[in-house]
């Protein structure tokens, strides 16, 4: 069993999709998270249909969906570490770095979920699991907790294979679409689930399993 | 976020003329535009809390999405696409344009303070 998990992800609705079966399935076990979100997707373009937010507000109603979709999933610990969104990669890397190094001494994870850097296609993706996977490399061997990464790229497993944690999470179905819902800005639920049931075959084959690479470290 | 209403808009152009003013602009196609579709060239920009000082503003449209252009000093800035604003906002103006989808392509926002 995991005892602390640590979550490094740049937007608030990263985690509804790919993670939050698996983090509601740990935390039924009894495990801790840490969700450290480095933005508040400011810089998204869903405003809600038809537009109920507007780049003014858009942080304000994120930061709050968010709240809301930890709730859902139960993570405990959520960090808002205040960085733009659509900046990470050209964020200064030793400010970020200290701030992850930071989250690993206090907490000591024995698991970190980040997006694989290179395959997982926005640039804040791809920035901010290259800032954990450089944060972490630098511990000593013994001191790194496993990191399992997320990937989307197109045309990903000629370069990384397929990935080797598949996480059966259909029965965590309704908390995962409490966490994906609870992002209403981002996402319209009507379109993406229309009228279908929880048990509908679609809804399980989309959403039933959660796929994870596991980080090789050199 | 409301349609715009081209008056109204104009009205508050002329209201915020002439006065150091901080300005957010953007343009972008999203993020994800190539990963969906590789034809699509994905291309994005933004500048945030420049300051600038029109001396005429004003807003047209031929029967599609609006069009603003501000006259500087030295210099213009111009902006098409627009379809919405925010109508509860007192002394700042605050558009965007939003595709078919519903998701921004373009925001103009001018506000005596900075966003």
């Amino acid at each position: 069993m995991e005892q602390h998990i640590l979550v490094v992800l740049p937007h608030p609705d990263d985690e509804a999709f790919g993670l939050s079966g698996t983090l509601a399935k740990h935390i039924q076990n009894g495990a801790k998270v840490t969700y450290a979100c480095l933005t508040l997707g400011e810089m998204g373009r869903n405003m809600g249909i038809p537009p109920f937010a507007n780049r003014v507000t858009l942080p304000e109603i994120r930061k709050k969906e968010l709240e809301e979709s930890c709730n859902a999933i139960g993570i405990q610990d959520l960090r808002l570490l205040g960085f733009h969104d659509k900046t990470i990669e050209f964020e200064d890397k030793e400010q970020l770095d200290k701030q992850i190094d930071g989250l690993l001494k206090e907490l000591s994870p024995s698991l970190v979920v980040t997006f694989y850097p290179g395959y997982s296609v926005h640039p804040d993706h791809d920035a901010t699991g290259a800032a954990v996977i450089r944060t972490i490399a630098r511990l000593p061997k013994e001191q790194r907790p496993v990191v399992h990464c997320i990937a989307f790229a197109n045309n990903l497993e000629q370069s990384i294979g397929k990935p080797d944690v598949k996480n059966d999470v259909k029965d965590m179905l309704q908390i995962k679409l409490a966490s994906i819902q609870a992002h209403r800005s981002q996402f319209q639920a009507e379109e993406l689930l229309g009228s279908k049931k929880l048990g509908d075959k679609e809804l399980i084959n989309r959403f039933g399993t959660e796929h994870f690479w596991t980080y090789k470290f050199e | 976020m409301q349609l715009i209403n081209q008056s109204e808009v104009q009205r508050r152009l002329d209201m915020l003329k002439e006065q150091d003013l901080y300005i957010h602009l953007e343009m972008t196609t999203g993020a994800y535009a190539a990963h969906r579709d590789s034809s699509k060239h994905p291309a994005a920009t933004f500048i945030t809390n420049a300051i600038i000082r029109y001396s005429h503003g004003s807003i047209s449209e031929t029967g599609g999405p609006y069009r603003v252009g501000l006259k500087m000093n030295e210099g213009w800035i111009y902006s098409e696409g627009l379809t919405h604003y925010e109508e509860t906002e007192t002394d700042r103006l605050i558009m965007a344009g939003h595709d078919s989808q519903g998701k921004l392509i373009v925001s103009l926002q001018l506000s005596p303070q900075p966003f």
